[in-house]
């Protein structure tokens, strides 16, 4: 009997050893490092700490002239700040707000605003910036979430219309021929498609796509973002005209003539025009230098003139220790010479209006991108909504033997949903 | 109890306890770090999936509310987006396990009788060159079967000498039941499948078969885990004495015969451990669609691994993403029990009966 007491008691002991290192464990996660939420107590955030800048980089060229740029103002400053390149900017950001250890500035998209904005991880800055009124206003739109303005747009990119000049040529077509309409985009389209290859091609997405519904009058969403109308008869009559090219063989998705995307297609003359941004000019320079081409502001639709905008913003965490110094970091990236210096680097354009001209006078080959921001529009940000894109994105790929109708009525549940919440 | 039992059995009381005591400490180590890397990551997981933690600060703060059963409801019977697209991923799943896990199995097994046979030459040279890719990192691989398989890639060329024009495989959402089916004229969905649905997705689409892109990945599964598989048969056949086959040679019973009605039986636990690990493996599949397609095209690639960290990183949804990650635990240990119960002893039963068949056979030939 006593045996048996004598082990259970020692079994005892050691069980209460190991729950309690156990326990000891679980206070150490709870109470120290990683997870606790030390935004809450705010006040005194400005300490002049360090600043670190997250930045989901293109290449070198981007890489270096970011890291110049805050080098330049940290040592203007006084301030440490040093920039870092994320492998896998969402995922990075995501794991540093979790961790409430978030970088102090950083790249964000526009359908990631809603999200960080929503729960209280972004610092409403922007308003406050010096240059605050001088950005384009549409891409003060695209960041502003319940009407406040949340960060600084750091640049942008809109779509045009990219035109091989030799297969131009060897067409027959002039000059006066660029398409200004519907119509004469697609009897171009058509005298440039030799056999297999297409006129036109683009990446099967909504955001090539979409231009045609904004040309048509439609969109995704109504314009004050409260109502879903994706199946729209604008909206059907743009795809359904994008539909028919494509039936046609006038017009094809990058993807299935064995490209990448648009640029790739275009770059490797698999299609005489493409619908791309301006960072198509880097690829050109780099990856197919000898194709000769210009850009043409993409044709008006029905409805006018429309195309689409891309653009990230300067965020700034709402737990930053030091939340003043970001923000005269932002004053320093977003002013106007700072923003030459980026668009010198890697072919951006720069996101305050008084900057423009500039930037026209510096690449006139591209003034169709700029010129394009008047009737640019932005993708719907709403929480959600770019789940709903990229599923439309998955439905766009069977356009060609799809029902334009049916893809837009299955999109349109998914978005209702989204713009209800 | 059962120590209990043992110890109040055995001589020298004081020292078993004492033997215990040290016993805890030594493991301890190793229980800290489970504890630490494992067990609390998976508490803190569970907490997630039935909080609203929209991805700030700590999951246990004091603003995380309890939200029970919402993120599952959603996924599982929501009926919008999140039910849809993790209908879809179980589908693509489904199909990728069905196609990787028997034909995997079926070829590291046959790989192993062949590299095992004794006279064959240049043994070491095979056992090597198969067991090349499963060394290999995935992503390398991964990189490599998408130039492999690209439009104008060495597979597509291939095809082209045997006449038959290669889809563009990455980029071809095409299920391969569907496209079997249009080739022998069933255009479109019978009412039927198109009107009923399951977890958000129709009937039609759940038999759409793996698509050109997920059928790429299923070969290339098949292509990098079988040499892995192959080392455990050879494990396995070698501790298959030699004295046994002959033994069935003086049965008089021939090469396939040996090999099913002696060697397979024989085989029974590494083939329970290989088709585990390969069940294990082929749900939990997320760095190839990492790397090559990140779900694409239309889809037909995602899977519930993938779906999860893009809806808890992507899309800021970390409740949802938890949720299916314990959705993915269940299936998995499902489907485990469900082959530990296919593959379970019925010897008692059974060897009774197929020694005699043996016998009755082997008086019939003579």
């Amino acid at each position: 009997m006593k045996t048996v007491r004598h082990t259970r008691g020692s079994r005892r002991l050691s069980l209460a050893a190991v729950t309690g290192t156990a326990a000891l464990l679980l206070t150490a996660c709870g109470g120290g490092s990683g997870f606790e939420d030390e935004g809450g107590d705010g006040g005194e955030q400005s300490s002049g700490g360090p600043i670190t800048v997250l930045i989901g980089s293109s290449g070198d060229a981007e890489t270096n002239a970011v890291t110049d740029a805050v080098n330049a103002w940290a040592e203007e400053s006084g301030t440490d700040a040093k920039v870092q390149v994320a492998a896998d900017l969402n995922q990075q950001l995501a794991q540093g707000f979790a961790g409430g250890e978030p970088a102090d500035v950083f790249y964000l998209s526009t359908d990631q605003l809603a999200a960080y904005a929503g729960n209280g991880s972004l610092e409403p800055y922007a308003a406050d910036l010096e240059n605050s009124g001088e950005f384009f206003p549409a891409l003060e739109e695209a960041f502003t979430y319940e009407d406040e303005f949340w960060c600084a747009p750091k640049d942008f990119s809109t779509l045009g219309l990219l035109i091989n000049n030799r297969l131009w040529e060897d067409a027959g077509l002039t000059e006066d021929d660029i398409p200004t309409t519907w119509e004469e985009l697609r009897s171009v389209a058509e005298q440039l498609t030799d056999g297999k290859t297409p006129g036109l091609a683009f990446g099967p997405e909504y955001q090539r796509v979409g231009v045609f519904f904004e040309q048509n009058g439609g969109g995704l969403v109504s314009d004050d973002g409260s109502e879903a109308t994706v199946n729209s008869a604008e909206n059907v009559e743009a795809l359904t005209f994008v539909q028919d090219m494509m039936k046609d063989g006038v017009a094809a998705w990058s993807s299935d003539i064995g490209a990448g995307w648009g640029g790739e297609a275009f770059g490797k003359e698999l299609s005489a025009m493409t619908i791309e941004g301006n960072w198509i000019a880097g690829a050109m320079e780099n990856d197919f230098p000898d194709i000769d081409y210009q850009v043409a502001p993409l044709p008006a639709g029905p409805e006018g003139e429309a195309t689409l905008q891309y653009t990230n913003c300067w965020g700034i965490a709402a737990d930053s220790d030091n939340i003043e110094g970001s923000v005269e970091l932002v004053d320093y990236l977003t002013a106007a010479e700072q923003q030459m210096a980026f668009a010198d680097a890697f072919g951006v354009m720069p996101s305050v209006e008084p900057a423009a001209e500039e930037w026209k006078e510096a690449y006139p080959e591209m003034a169709a991108f700029i010129d394009s921001a008047d009737f640019a529009r932005n993708l719907p940000t709403q929480e959600g909504a770019n789940d709903v894109i990229a599923d439309m994105n998955a439905q766009l790929a069977g356009l060609k033997g799809g029902n334009p109708q049916q893809i837009l009525d299955g999109v349109q549940q998914n978005m209702e949903a989204v713009v209800s919440q | 109890m059962v120590a209990r039992a043992k110890s109040s059995r055995s001589p020298g009381p004081g020292i078993k306890g004492r033997q215990q005591l040290a016993g805890w400490i030594f493991i301890s180590p190793v229980v800290v770090l489970l504890g630490l890397f494992l067990f609390v990551p998976v508490l803190m997981a569970a907490w997630v999936s039935v909080s609203d933690w929209t991805g700030r600060g700590s999951p246990f703060a004091a603003d995380v509310g309890y939200v029970g059963t919402e993120n599952y409801s959603q996924i599982l019977t929501g009926g919008g987006l999140a039910t849809q697209d993790f209908g879809t991923s179980i589908r693509n799943n489904l199909y990728y396990v069905l196609f990787v896990v028997p034909l995997q199995t079926a070829l590291s097994l046959f790989l192993a009788v062949l590299v095992s046979r004794r006279i064959m030459r240049g043994r070491g040279f095979f056992r090597t060159a198969f067991y090349f890719p499963s060394v290999t990192s995935s992503v390398a691989i991964t990189v490599l079967w998408l130039f492999l398989f690209s439009q104008s890639g060495v597979v597509n060329k291939i095809l082209s000498w045997f006449t038959i024009d290669g889809p563009n495989w990455f980029a071809d959402p095409r299920g391969v039941i569907h496209v079997f089916l249009r080739a022998v004229g069933v255009e479109s969905a019978p009412q039927a499948l198109a009107t009923n649905e399951f977890l958000g997705i129709s009937w039609w689409q759940w038999v759409s078969g793996p698509s050109m892109a997920m059928s790429a990945f299923i070969l290339m599964a098949i292509f990098t885990t079988s040499g892995t598989f192959m080392l455990l048969f050879i494990a396995g056949l070698q501790s298959i004495g030699p004295e046994i086959e002959e033994a069935a040679m003086m049965d008089r019973a021939n090469a396939w015969r040996r090999f099913i009605h002696v060697t397979l039986p024989m085989l029974k636990p590494t083939l329970f451990t290989v088709i585990t690990l390969g069940l294990i493996g082929t749900w939990q599949v997320f760095d190839q669609i990492y790397v090559g397609t990140q779900g694409g095209p239309a889809k037909t690639t995602l899977t519930p691994a993938y779906l999860s960290f893009n809806e808890a990183f992507n899309q800021g949804d970390w409740g949802e993403g938890a949720a299916i990650a314990f959705i993915l635990f269940a299936i998995i240990v499902f489907f485990t029990i469900v082959q530990r119960f296919v593959l379970r002893e019925r010897d008692t039963v059974k060897k009774p009966r197929t020694k005699r068949s043996q016998a009755v056979a082997v008086e019939v030939e003579r």
